[in-house]
C-alpha cells in the first residue's frame, strides 16, 4: 500500500458536496480538505451555510450531491449514531447535555456508551473499569473537575459548554466538530473557551464553525471561508486575511 | 426527582446518605415494623403487595419517564399465571410466584415490543388499550381465569422453606414469608438502578437525544426497563393471589392501573421510598374513610388532587427536598 504524504496527512473530505432545501441551495459544491490533528475553522457571514456544512460533516444531514470521505471510507449519508462509532464527535450549538445528572457522570454514561457493559442490568457500575477516573481525567482537561459533583443545570452557561466538549471527548474521537462553542458566552468565558480548544487541537483534529471571524485567526492552522453556500477562500490565516475576496465579502461589511 | 438512590446525582447530604446507600434494606426495615404500626395484619400485607407494584412501576415512570396506564395488565397478569399454575397444573407455590414474575414480563414483553416505539400520551394510550383487551380476554375465558367470578382455590397451606415448614394459613408467618420475597425483589431493584443500564434509564428520561447521540439504543432502553417493570409488577400479583387465595377479574381492571399512578405519585415518583409510602398513605386512607363513609373514594380522589396541586414531588420527594434545602442553608 502505497500512501502519498497528503493523503495521509487529510483525515476529512468533501467532494462537491451541495445540499439543498427545496429550491434554496444551502451549501454549493464544497471541496475541501482537513488536516489531521489540526484546529481548522469555517468562518463566514450569518446565512453563510456554515451549520449546514457543519450538519453534512457530523451526519445530522445528508448531502444532496457530492460525497463525504472520512479517512479512506466513504461516510456519505451515514447516520449519526454510526458516525460516533467510527470516531466523529460533535457539540451542539445549543446546549444539550443531561440536565439532572452531576457533571461526572454526564461523562462517565458517556463513556458508558463505548463498552460491552452498557446495558448490563445487574454489576454495580461502580465496577465498570476506570470509567469513573476516566470521566474525572476529562473533566480535569476542561477545568471542570472542582465542579463535577453539581448537577450539569447548575453549571454557568459557559461551563456547561465545556462539559459538552468532556462528553464529545468521551469518545475518543478522530475528529471533534465544534459548532459555535462560544455562542453567548461572556468575553472572560470565550477566552477560557478558546484557550482549551487550542489545547485540544494539539492531540485532536478539530473543526471549528464560527461566527466571529477575530475569534479563530490567532489560533486556527488553516481557514476555510463560506459566502452564499460556496467555499470563497481556504488557507492560512495569514492568506485568508489577505485575500482580496473575503475582505469584500466578510471583511468589507466591518470596514464600511 | 430520584433522590434516594441516586447515585448519578451525588449531593453529599449527611443525614441521607447512609440510608441511601442501603435503600432496599431500609425498605425492609419499614416493612418490619410495618405489622405493628398498622390496625391490623391484612392492611400490612397490601401495603406490601402494593408497595411492590408500584416500585416496579415507578421504574418505568419515576426513573425512565414513561406513563403506563395499563400496569394493571402486568399486575394482574402475574396473578393469573401464578393463580392457572396452582389451580389448573397443581404447581407448588414457589412455580406459581415463579411463573407470575415471568408472566408478567412477557406481557410486558408483548406490550412494549409495540408500545415503546412511541411515547407521552400515546405510550399511556397503547398501554391502557392492551390492558384493556387482556381483561376481557381474562373475561371470556372462564375455563381458565373463572371470568367474572375469579379464579378461585389458590390455596397454598404449607410451604417448606429449607425444609422448614412453615404454616401458610398463619397470617403472620404469611406476612413474613411475603416480607422476605419482596424484600428480595427490592434488593434486585436496587441493584438494577445502580447498573450500568440503570444509567442508561436516567440519561434517556434525561435527554432522548443527547442519550442517542452518545450511541445509547433509546428504543432498546424503554423495551429493558418496562419487561423489568413487568417483572416487579407481575411478582406483586402474584404475591396477591397467593395473599387472597384467588384471583379476581378486577386486578385486570383500569382502575388498578390507576391506583399505582396515584399511589407513586402520592409517595414521590423517582425516588426509591416513595412508591411504599404512597402505598401505605393509600390504604390508610381507604381503611379510615371506608369506616366513615362507602363513598371514600371520593376523599381518596379529592386528597390525591391536592397533593397533585400542592406537592407534586410526592410525600417523599418533599421529604427529600425539604432536608436538601436544610442542608444547603447549613453548610452555606
Amino acid at each position: 500500500m502505497e500512501r502519498t504524504e497528503a493523503g495521509d496527512a487529510v483525515i476529512l473530505r468533501t467532494e462537491a458536496v451541495s445540499r439543498r432545501f427545496g429550491n434554496f441551495v444551502a451549501v454549493r459544491r464544497v471541496t475541501a480538505e482537513f488536516r489531521r490533528r489540526a484546529l481548522t475553522s469555517i468562518i463566514g457571514p450569518n446565512g453563510a451555510g456554515k451549520t449546514t456544512y457543519f450538519n453534512l460533516l457530523s451526519g445530522a444531514l445528508r448531502p444532496s450531491q457530492g460525497r463525504i470521505i472520512l479517512e479512506r471510507r466513504d461516510i456519505t449519508g451515514t447516520p449519526q449514531q454510526r458516525l460516533v462509532r467510527l470516531g466523529i464527535a460533535r457539540s451542539y450549538q445549543i446546549t444539550s447535555l443531561f440536565p439532572q445528572l452531576s457533571a461526572l457522570e454526564n461523562v462517565r454514561v458517556a463513556l458508558q456508551a463505548l463498552t460491552r457493559s452498557r446495558y448490563n442490568f445487574w454489576t454495580p457500575r461502580a465496577r465498570l473499569a476506570g470509567l469513573a477516573e476516566r470521566a474525572a481525567e476529562l473533566l480535569e482537561l476542561t477545568g471542570l473537575y472542582h465542579r463535577r459533583h453539581r448537577p450539569a443545570a447548575a453549571l454557568a452557561h459557559g461551563e456547561q459548554r465545556a462539559l459538552e466538549i468532556a462528553v464529545a471527548l468521551a469518545g475518543a474521537p478522530r475528529l471533534l466538530l465544534l459548532d459555535e462553542p462560544t455562542a453567548g458566552m461572556s468575553p472572560e468565558e470565550t477566552r477560557e473557551m478558546m484557550r482549551l480548544i487550542v489545547g485540544l487541537a494539539e492531540r485532536h483534529t478539530v473543526i471549528l464553525v464560527e461566527h466571529k471571524m477575530k475569534l479563530v485567526m490567532g489560533i486556527s492552522a488553516r481557514v476555510m471561508v463560506l459566502h452564499h453556500g460556496e467555499l470563497v477562500a481556504e488557507g492560512t490565516p495569514e492568506e485568508i486575511r489577505r485575500d482580496r475576496l473575503v475582505r469584500r465579502v466578510y471583511l468589507g461589511q466591518r470596514e464600511h | 426527582m430520584d433522590l434516594i438512590g441516586a447515585t448519578a446525582v451525588a449531593r453529599g447530604w449527611r443525614l441521607w446518605e447512609p440510608i441511601a446507600r442501603h435503600r432496599a434494606l431500609a425498605v425492609m426495615l419499614f416493612i418490619a415494623v410495618l405489622p405493628w404500626v398498622t390496625p391490623y395484619q391484612a392492611l400490612a400485607t397490601n401495603i406490601l403487595i402494593y408497595g411492590l407494584f408500584a416500585a416496579g412501576f415507578n421504574l418505568l415512570y419515576g426513573y425512565l419517564g414513561l406513563l403506563s396506564f395499563g400496569h394493571a395488565a402486568l399486575f394482574g397478569g402475574g396473578a393469573y399465571a401464578c393463580g392457572i399454575a396452582i389451580v389448573r397444573f397443581g404447581l407448588p407455590w414457589y412455580a406459581g410466584l415463579a411463573l407470575g414474575t415471568l408472566g408478567g414480563m412477557a406481557i410486558s414483553l408483548l406490550i412494549g415490543a409495540l408500545a415503546t416505539r412511541t411515547r407521552g400520551i400515546y405510550f399511556a394510550m397503547i398501554t391502557l388499550a392492551f390492558a384493556q383487551s387482556l381483561y376481557y380476554l381474562a373475561y371470556q375465558a372462564q375455563g381458565w381465569t373463572g371470568g367474572e367470578n375469579g379464579l378461585r382455590g389458590v390455596n397454598v397451606r404449607r410451604v417448606e422453606l429449607f425444609f422448614l415448614p412453615l404454616d401458610f394459613t398463619d397470617p403472620v408467618a404469611r406476612y413474613w414469608l411475603m416480607a422476605a420475597l419482596v424484600g428480595l425483589a427490592l434488593l434486585a431493584l436496587s441493584r438494577i438502578l445502580n447498573s450500568p443500564l440503570g444509567a442508561v434509564i436516567e440519561a434517556v428520561r434525561e435527554n432522548e437525544a443527547r442519550a442517542r447521540a452518545c450511541g445509547y439504543d433509546v428504543a432498546a432502553t424503554r423495551l429493558m426497563t418496562f419487561v423489568l417493570s413487568g417483572g416487579f409488577a407481575g411478582l406483586a400479583g402474584a404475591l396477591q393471589a397467593l395473599e387472597l387465595s384467588t384471583v379476581s377479574i378486577e386486578t385486570l381492571d383500569y382502575a388498578t392501573s390507576g391506583l399505582v399512578v396515584m399511589m407513586t405519585l402520592l409517595g414521590g415518583a423517582g425516588t426509591f421510598f416513595g412508591p411504599f409510602v404512597g402505598a401505605a398513605v393509600f390504604a390508610l386512607i381507604q381503611d379510615v374513610f371506608s369506616l366513615w363513609t362507602v363513598h371514600w373514594q371520593l376523599l381518596a380522589g379529592a386528597i390525591f388532587m391536592l397533593f397533585v396541586l400542592f406537592l407534586p414531588r410526592g410525600i417523599w420527594g418533599y421529604l427529600l427536598e425539604w432536608s436538601e434545602q436544610r442542608q444547603a442553608t447549613q453548610s452555606s
